[in-house]
């Protein structure tokens, strides 16, 4: 059964460069349009299923956030359909939902309600969270006086604690140092071994090989291979 | 692609819109929360901010208009009749004017993780309603100490005059917050509109001498009677004010049809919301790349 499914999917953004009423005006007056427009995607279509790992590669501007932030939600496709089943967790930069002014603690409750989590699941976990984090002494002092690694490692402690059956994971596996990312990959995989589906973008190529079975290449907005993650890593050195 | 079944899936980020608000009051809760730590950060005095400011305005209004200007005589008690409607004015304006920013002050969130998008206006004007409680505290206090014995009329129109100001400023902020995010003229527009609210309903002065200078059965008149601030604050008015009154009655009398033109401007701030939500709606799929 398939967990997410893509069809041909298209993304085009417009890049308006006038803003101002005296700049639009002008450029109506000239006959000349008031922006670009950039497709990100270009016919995408791609069925993940339940349990699978997938690791989706590609250079710079190929899309692969796009098609990230289409799943998840946050923005919605101009042509084609998404579909998605069960809950979804986008790990769409760690961290977008700390707030520098509140404690670690009262973070980790809130972003723990932003992917979904209730406030008994949160308590019962809170310890397991901190304890993931290794920052216990800070837990009560204001985010915004952590260091940029203390602040990296409670928001993926608190992502990879939520239970969505579809992770959502873009280029976080540069947190923190090596014995701490050596943890979230352990974490990432147990999250697959308890069958859950992940979608990963991430240039690390490396880590990306060894972490995923699936692997999918995007390139200025179409997908041009879809195999093992190994096949995708050694298409992209090519 | 064959032999795929697309059967029990679900297109991403098409919530029901408020609906998904109401199922996710914990959220609603903690954000409420944050908006009011960040708001009070590092700040002493914290909440206690909420009853200095209006008790300044009120302070200020009160020696400008009562002692400076010779109303005092007009209206009395001058100063429950001012308060009574500027807590309502202050109501609308930070739930308005915060709600039209919630979504672009979010964009964070917004451009990074799905939620109800909804949920930045209901929070600021729950926000909104935390900051009123202290000034309707104040008020209570001040009217029971002028006599006040409020019979359940009194509670009933307050609280009706209440729910139009509340759904009146989520639906024009949800409207206005969700154009905000392409254009961010809108903010100015809604500062205007809400610096004007205050002198476009009698907040300052009685409604009398609006209809002695416009003039009975003009259309001006009829559009200043049926606006539905208008109507919020002459609610405050009849339910905290005309009980302890003690004007002469050519200086005010209740305007009529008070409380059926009281339930028809619930009807129409829900009509309000009801746009509000579908422009919302229609804009939502475009806030994470406008932002």
């Amino acid at each position: 059964m398939q967990a997410i499914a893509v069809r041909d999917v298209e993304k085009v953004f417009q890049l308006r460069h006038d803003r101002s009423l005296k700049e639009l005006a002008v450029a109506r007056l000239r006959g000349r349009p008031s922006g670009d427009s950039f497709s990100a995607l270009g016919g995408v279509s791609l069925d993940v299923q339940q349990g699978e790992s997938l690791a989706l590669l590609g250079f710079n501007g190929s899309g692969k956030s796009t098609l990230l932030k289409l799943i998840s939600g946050v923005m919605q496709p101009d042509r084609g359909s998404i579909g998605v089943r069960g809950r979804i967790a986008g790990l769409i930069e760690v961290g977008a939902g700390f707030h520098p002014d509140l404690t670690g603690r009262e973070n980790v409750y809130l972003n723990a309600a932003i992917l979904g989590m209730d406030a008994a699941t949160t308590r019962a976990r809170f310890d397991d969270i901190v304890a993931f984090s290794e920052i216990e002494r800070f837990i009560d002092t204001e985010v915004k006086y952590y260091s940029s690694g203390m602040f990296l490692r409670l928001a993926f402690a608190v992502a990879v604690h939520t239970d969505p059956e579809v992770f959502l994971v873009d280029e976080i596996l540069a947190v923190g140092d090596e014995p701490f990312q050596a943890k979230c990959l352990a974490r990432i995989r147990a999250l697959h071994a308890e069958g859950r589906t992940l979608v990963i973008v991430s240039h690390d190529l490396d880590t990306m090989a060894k972490l995923c079975e699936r692997g999918v290449v995007l390139d200025h907005g179409r997908l041009v291979l879809d195999g093992t993650a190994q096949e995708a890593v050694r298409h992209l050195r090519a | 692609m064959s032999g795929t079944t697309d059967a029990g899936l679900v297109a991403p980020g098409r919530g029901a819109g408020l609906l998904d608000v109401v199922r996710q009051r914990y959220l609603l809760r903690l954000v409420v929360r944050k908006e009011l730590r960040v708001r009070y950060r590092g700040s002493v005095l914290g909440l206690a901010w909420s009853y200095v400011r209006p008790a300044v305005q009120f302070a200020v209004f009160y020696f400008a208009l009562g002692e400076f200007l010779q109303q005092r005589n007009t209206l009395p008690p001058f100063a429950l009749y001012l308060f009574s409607g500027i807590v309502v004015i202050n109501l609308f304006s930070e739930g308005f004017a915060n709600a039209t920013r919630a979504v672009t002050g979010n964009a964070p969130l917004v451009k990074k993780i799905y939620l109800p998008r909804e949920l930045f206006p209901v929070s600021s004007i729950w926000v909104a309603l935390v900051h009123f409680f202290p000034q309707l505290v104040v008020l209570l206090v001040a009217a029971v100490a002028l006599g006040w014995r409020p019979t359940l009329l009194e509670v009933a129109v307050a609280v009706l005059g209440a729910l139009v100001v509340l759904t009146l400023s989520l639906g024009l902020g949800l409207l206005f917050g969700a154009l905000n995010v392409a254009y961010r003229d809108l903010e100015n527009i809604v500062d205007l509109i809400v610096m004007v609210a205050v002198w476009f309903s009698p907040v300052l002065y009685p409604w009398t001498l609006v209809r002695d200078s416009l003039g009975e059965g003009t259309v001006l008149l009829w559009l200043y009677q049926h606006n539905p601030l208008t109507i919020a604050v002459e609610l405050f008015h009849r339910a905290f004010w005309w009980p302890v009154q003690t004007a002469p009655p050519e200086a005010w009398q209740i305007p009529d049809r008070l409380v059926v033109n009281g339930v028809l401007a619930l009807l129409f701030s829900l009509a309000v919301l009801a746009l509000g939500q579908l422009v919302f709606r229609r804009l939502e799929g475009r806030f994470a790349q406008e932002l």
